[in-house]
């Protein structure tokens, strides 16, 4: 984990969270944004998957397709939102480039744009990432980019190299016209420094696997890896010496402290004697996670990338667990 | 978690009987695994709850219990594939070795590429098979692009039915971006295939001809010359081609994907839709539910995997913290006198644990207040440092004490915080029935782990802790 800011030109301006399904990309993501978004940054929150995720945590109705601003950030720094529906993002790319008018709802009626967007392969993916590169790359009258940093919410890890890199399969398939042109521009931002794709993961052996193998197909595809994210972070309550002594512990010296600390008898069948069987097998259960865990961050640390671990808030994630970690994130020098 | 009520009534805390408001319904996993008539059952849910461990105990389970069962996985992990013997991709059924009783447990993982191809095989003659399979388009489509996988799930799930070969048929849907998806797809992709775009796309000429539909003709010209555009000349070429090729060899791929449809409404399918205790996953199943219910589709209940209990759990956080910062104490005063004193309070937890039935949104756990909130709240480092060993093993087992008290107030805390989501869900949905799966510290990956699941799963309750 690196200590201490990174200056803002290092961070890359296309951040793509990504992350296997349960670990919270979505939370992360959200986090990230508002975390770029401070000391008076404006920062796009971009999401692909039709969820509507972004909406339920920052507790506002559905998002429409349109930039909206959803968050202010410490500082004065801004965070739009937008969930991206590839059928709109395609009418308005017709429009765009054909000026359809009314030729666009036509297409609707008869499907072709259902068709684009579900079985065309790659259509759909194309103008996702698409979307999110224009807005990368979207300079207001004065020459300035509209938004410091776009930050996309990803599919899943599982997925996530087939999603970026489908711009170079569409290029490759449709090889001329403006959606190879398109997939070509998209492909330039997405394999440059501008961009950096982030994985989510828990302590555990499959989020952990996964993505493992993420990186190392992302790596292979030649995208830009940025970090590894490890979320919901369980407190260390019991160190390894506590671990150890739990094992050689007498049930009777513990049961002795709990009716100390004020919890019944420590005879048998005593209220606090009673306490100890129990409280022994969840430190057992702990301990079982305790070296689980040990041995994921030994996985993770082999993937040689910079780490960062966001703890799991007790109450569950709400508006202010989000603040929480943005500023976790920050302290760690994520953006 | 939940103190079984059963067990214990007279010591139920009041909290926990005002907080049940609604009482879900339990599921009986047996009885459904054991009726003849159960043919079919799909587990879904969103990513990352367990489902297709779910499906493979249940599968386990079910072959034990004496039927001749398939499970077909999508996604498995690495070693609960290898587990099961069908790590590799060969998307035909293999039996699993090593399952006790008289039934047989067969796996397949699904290879939607290969099972797209085979589709394909079955219905066009050599040379036209050859033609489509070669078709780049035909090559994106097949790879693996939105609802592809969730169309070959259920086409495979056809197939395997039409095989009548297993008493009963397990499922794991595709973790799709949305939960619906796979009921979706096969209607969009069939309707696709077969509808109005394609036969447009296809035999332009043919339509032209009719009288009436000049007016639709144009409109199909603008849009083959649109999408030409777009796609590029060379890519509209390639679907046409690979359109008529499908079209003219097997035209009723809509008659597929109703039939598969309509097999998931049939009266021997049973959906379970799996969830954690968790807001998202929760939210998702009961999206799931309605959406379900919306379709016919035959719901018989929740499976919620990761639950979490506790042997203690009648010492609530409160207390446990206020325990944990007595030990953490210096030990000055509290020798002998402060033992003898405590055991003459008759009921140091039960009573206290529950000042008042908490309505569901608050959040008792919030406030130590129970507890000797005015002394300082010391770490354990500062007391070593002031006091280095006056009474080293007690000490030592103290603080371990201590420790375990932080560690079950934290475990009561997430205990509370399950319920509420859960009873939330309950309230959306009080006829679902539900089972719950206590959570493992660990995954599973060997029979033995998913018999234990199995079992879990039968018997209804999180086992303690």
């Amino acid at each position: 984990m690196s200590g201490g800011l990174v200056s803002l030109e290092d961070v890359s301006r296309l951040q793509v969270v990504s992350g296997k399904g349960g670990t919270g990309k979505t939370t992360v993501a959200a986090a990230l944004a508002l975390a770029l978004a401070t000391e008076g940054k404006r920062t796009l929150l971009v999401e692909v998957e039709g969820r509507q995720g972004i909406a339920q945590l920052f507790e506002t109705e559905a998002l429409p397709y349109e930039e909206r601003k959803i968050a202010v950030a410490p500082g004065g720094g801004e965070v739009y939102a937008l969930a991206i529906d590839p059928e709109l993002a395609l009418l308005d790319y017709l429009q765009m480039f054909y000026k359809l008018g009314g030729a666009g709802r036509a297409l609707k009626k008869l499907g072709a744009i259902d068709f684009a967007t579900t079985v065309a392969p790659g259509l759909r993916d194309v103008l996702l990432t698409g979307k999110a590169c224009e807005a990368v790359r979207r300079k207001d009258k004065a020459g300035r980019f509209v938004y410091d940093y776009v930050v996309m919410d990803a599919p899943p890890t599982g997925r996530i190299t087939r999603f970026l890199n489908v711009n170079d399969e569409v290029a490759g398939l449709a090889k001329i016209g403006p959606i190879h042109n398109q997939a070509q521009a998209v492909m330039r931002v997405l394999k440059s420094e501008q961009t950096a794709v982030h994985l989510v993961t828990l302590l555990e052996e499959m989020p952990v696997q996964e993505t493992a193998d993420g990186i190392a197909e992302l790596r292979a595809a030649r995208l830009p890896v940025g970090r590894v994210i490890v979320n919901m972070v369980r407190p260390e309550v019991l160190d390894a010496t506590d671990l150890e002594l739990v094992r050689t512990v007498p049930r009777t010296a513990v049961a002795q402290a709990l009716s100390a600390a004020g919890l019944g008898g420590a005879r048998r069948g005593g209220k606090a004697e009673q306490l100890v069987d129990p409280l022994l097998a969840q430190a057992a259960e702990y301990a079982e996670r305790y070296a689980l865990e040990h041995e994921q961050r030994a996985v993770l640390a082999e993937l040689d990338l910079e780490r960062h671990e966001l703890p799991l808030l007790a109450e569950g994630m709400d508006l202010a667990g989000l603040y929480e970690l943005a500023t976790e994130l920050r302290k760690q020098g994520m953006s | 978690m939940t103190p079984d009520p059963a067990k214990d009534p007279a010591q139920e805390p009041a909290q926990d009987g005002a907080r049940r408001l609604a009482h879900a319904p339990a599921l009986d996993v047996d009885p459904l695994l054991d009726d003849p008539d159960t043919r079919i059952v799909v587990c879904c849910g969103s990513g990352g709850v367990g489902k297709t461990t779910t499906a493979a105990a249940l599968g386990l389970r079910a072959a034990e219990r004496g039927r001749k069962v398939v499970v077909l996985t999508i996604d498995p992990a690495r070693r609960l594939a290898q587990s099961m013997g069908i790590d590799s991709l060969d998307n035909v059924p293999r039996k699993v070795k090593g399952t006790e009783g008289t039934g047989e447990l067969h796996a397949m993982m699904l290879d939607m590429k290969r099972t797209f191809d085979e589709v394909v095989e079955a219905h066009a003659d050599a040379d036209r098979a050859a033609a489509i399979l070669a078709n780049p388009f035909y090559q994106s489509l097949s790879a693996g692009f939105a609802g592809t996988q969730e169309y070959m799930a259920m086409e495979k799930l056809g197939q395997l039915r039409a095989r009548d070969e297993w008493d009963l048929i397990v499922v794991d849907t595709p973790p799709s971006r949305s939960a619906l998806d796979f009921l979706d797809a096969p209607k969009r992709l069939g309707s696709f295939l077969d509808g109005r775009l394609i036969r447009l796309l296809t035999a332009p000429a043919k339509l032209g001809g009719r009288a009436g539909m000049a007016f639709l003709n144009v409109g199909m010209s603008m849009m083959t010359g649109t999408l030409g555009k777009l796609l590029g000349g060379q890519l509209l070429k390639d679907v046409q081609t690979f359109v008529s090729a499908m079209d003219t060899t097997f035209g009723g791929f809509r008659t597929r994907a109703d039939a598969t449809y309509k097999l998931l409404q049939a009266p021997g399918t049973a959906f379970l839709v799996v969830a954690a205790p968790e807001r998202d996953a929760l939210r998702e199943a009961a999206y799931f539910v309605e959406r379900l219910a919306a379709e016919d589709m035959p719901l018989v209940g929740l499976v919620l995997n990761r639950v979490h209990g506790s042997g203690a759990d009648r010492l609530s956080a409160e207390r446990a913290l206020a325990a944990a910062e007595n030990l953490e104490e210096p030990r000055i005063v509290d020798q002998g006198g402060g033992k003898a004193g405590l055991r003459n309070s008759p009921d140091t937890y039960g009573s206290s644990e529950s000042p008042a039935p908490v309505p569901s949104e608050s959040r008792p756990d919030e406030s130590p207040s129970s507890g000797p909130a005015d002394m300082t709240t010391a770490t354990t480092s500062d007391m070593t440092d002031e006091s280095p060993s006056p009474e080293s093993p007690d000490r030592t087992v103290d603080q371990l004490t201590a420790g375990l008290l932080r560690l079950h107030a934290e475990r009561m805390r997430l205990l509370s915080r399950e319920q509420r989501t859960r009873d939330r869900f309950t309230a959306r949905h009080p006829e679902v029935a539900v089972v719950e799966v206590a959570a493992l510290p660990g995954d599973v990956h060997d029979l033995a782990g998913l018999r234990d699941i199995g079992d879990r799963l039968a018997a209804g309750r999180p086992e303690l802790p």
